[in-house]
């Protein structure tokens, strides 16, 4: 059995560790545009910030791709699969056939058209190591730094250059902070945060041509900058399965058990739709565990065993300078919160069950909150009333907690 | 492997698991040195239930066989040993706690410095060698054995 894994991130990983599970050995090929070995993408921020080094950057230990057996191809960039034959065709001319496919192509930067952007000369996309070294290769403490999009991506990026620049302004459409996971009240603490950190904001707001080093806003605000970090959003790499065939929405869809609907080819990861058990429906979840969970089942399926992902949810946990967002699900339904100046807490339920919550810096142990999520339990059969004010094992039943805390798990 | 089991119906509530694992991973060689200090430390270990309560019980990591914590962590930090001790690496936690939004049990939770996250290791990463807080439970409220 030969395996070929497109892209070589957390769910190419994931999927290297559910194959062997299975399959001890099979050859595994794992090819990826990105010259280096997997990292934990999220820690680019993290470096500059001075919060990890170098080093301790990769995100398996070196002996991972050898100990597994993993054949890798670094600085390779797939240009197409041929599903009849059975191989994929290199940017050089060269082929590599498979048995089982998996495509992990990520996302990519998304950049709007702006009048004038090509003109701009130190302009940066955040998202790969080379992005990161490419960007801190030019800070230093006399520069203005404009960022576009107060997304999680743009604000990770500011929190970690804001030490090393002179200032840095944040420019988005939307009217708050991280829209993606926070409403109005919430994304208000954030920005107010970063604002005493002397971040300055221009949201509702937008970039409507770039002169050189200067932005020129629609609402008629002009900003001088030195370096500018596009951070607006990304697009799912789909354009491989599309091209053959292959049913694709916003990403590649997949079944539960990863599989793409062509023979043998599978995908996870931010490149792939995949089913969110809150909000019922197919969607794609661009985050971390997801796409280990995603990688890890394509793996094992792949190996001939059989795994399906039937709980995947929204969640993220994203700090600013030591204020903590942990966030998870839907914010539908009725909502329970606590508010006061510095914490911020709300559950949100929807026909009998928890959907969501939003904490912020009231976070201590957020998971039993996300179990019941991912486990759709019926409130009916834990104490609400404890719930609501502190996330408890004394929620459960004796006999729930007798298997959680008495047996193995 | 052998891992910490609760015995729900015989824990008084006392905390005393939680000043003993306080002390394990503080690198102190007497207890009493702890006295004014506890504050700067957080016990992995934490007893449910308050003084009113008739139940009572204490949590610490379960060293689950699929680790959800170890799945998720976005810098590789979280890892199971040849034996299946969940770990953290100090110097690969960059303190997002992904770990405490996805564990089920809330048995992880930031370090006091607040930069990374902490969690039990069965007392493999401090100077005891078996679980602290086992050894001085004074009712066998909680246990260190293989189980199926």
């Amino acid at each position: 059995m030969k395996y070929v894994l497109i892209g070589n991130s957390t769910a190419a990983i994931a999927c290297i560790e559910g194959i062997r599970s299975i399959d001890t050995d099979g050859e595994i090929v794992v090819i990826s545009s990105e010259n280096h070995a997997a990292y934990g993408r999220p820690l680019i921020s993290y470096y500059l910030l001075g919060r990890i080094k170098k080093e301790n950057m990769a995100y398996r230990p070196a002996d991972f791709y050898t100990k597994n057996g993993v054949e890798l191809m670094l600085g390779k960039t797939v240009t197409s699969i041929e599903p009849k034959e059975k191989y994929v065709m290199l940017g050089d001319g060269s082929k590599v056939s498979y048995d089982k496919l998996l495509v992990a192509t990520g996302s990519r930067p998304f950049v709007p058209p702006m009048e004038g952007l090509d003109g701009v000369k130190n302009k940066f996309s955040f998202m790969t190591y080379d992005d990161m070294l490419a960007l801190e290769s030019v800070l230093s403490p006399e520069k203005n730094v404009l960022v576009i999009g107060a997304g999680l991506i743009g604000l990770k990026c500011v929190e970690g250059i804001l030490h090393r620049v002179k200032a840095v302004t944040v420019v988005d459409m939307a009217n708050r902070v991280l829209p993606s996971i926070l409403d109005e009240e919430g994304a208000a603490i954030i920005q107010k945060g970063l604002e005493e950190k002397g971040v300055k904001f221009y949201l509702n707001d937008s970039a409507a041509k770039f002169e050189d080093d200067t932005a020129y806003l629609k609402s008629g605000e002009k900003i001088g900058f030195d370096i500018l970090v596009v951070a607006v959003g990304v697009r799912p790499n789909t354009e491989l399965v599309k091209s053959i065939g292959g049913a694709v929405n916003r990403g590649i869809v997949v079944d539960e058990r990863m599989h793409t609907y062509i023979p043998d080819i599978y995908s996870a990861g931010d490149c792939a739709e995949g089913y969110d058990s809150v909000a019922k429906q197919n969607r794609i979840l661009a985050i971390l565990p997801n796409a280990f969970f995603q990688g890890k089942t394509a793996g094992i399926n792949m190996a001939g065993g059989d795994s399906s992902l039937t709980n995947a949810i929204p969640m993220n946990a994203i700090g600013f300078f030591d204020t903590h967002v942990l966030s998870a699900g839907i914010y539908e339904g009725e909502c329970y919160s606590e508010v006061t100046d510095k914490v911020y807490k709300k559950l949100f339920v929807k026909d009998g069950r928890l959907v969501g919550f939003i904490l912020i810096n009231d976070f201590l142990r957020a998971g039993i909150y996300t179990s019941l999520i991912r486990g759709a339990t019926p409130l009916d059969e834990v104490d609400f009333e404890i719930l609501r004010h502190a996330p408890e094992l004394m929620a459960f039943s004796a006999d729930v907690r007798k298997n959680k805390l008495a047996k193995r798990v | 492997m052998k891992r910490i089991y609760v015995n729900e119906q015989w824990c008084l509530g006392c905390h005393l698991c939680e000043y003993e694992c306080i002390f394990a991973n503080s690198g102190l060689d007497e207890m009493f040195k702890l006295k004014g200090k506890t504050g700067n430390y957080i016990p992995r270990i934490k007893v449910e239930g308050d003084d009113s309560s008739l139940i009572h019980f204490a949590v610490n990591c379960r060293h689950c066989t699929n680790a959800i914590c170890v799945q998720s962590c976005i810098a590789g930090a979280l890892s199971k040993d040849e034996y299946g001790v969940v770990t953290i690496n100090k110097d690969k936690c960059v303190g997002c706690f992904t770990c405490v939004l996805v564990c089920p049990f809330g048995a992880i939770m930031p370090a006091p410095d607040g930069k990374a996250a902490q969690k039990c290791a069965l007392c493999t990463d401090n100077a005891m060698g078996e679980p602290n807080c086992v050894k001085h439970c004074p009712n066998n409220a909680i246990v260190y054995e293989e189980r199926d």
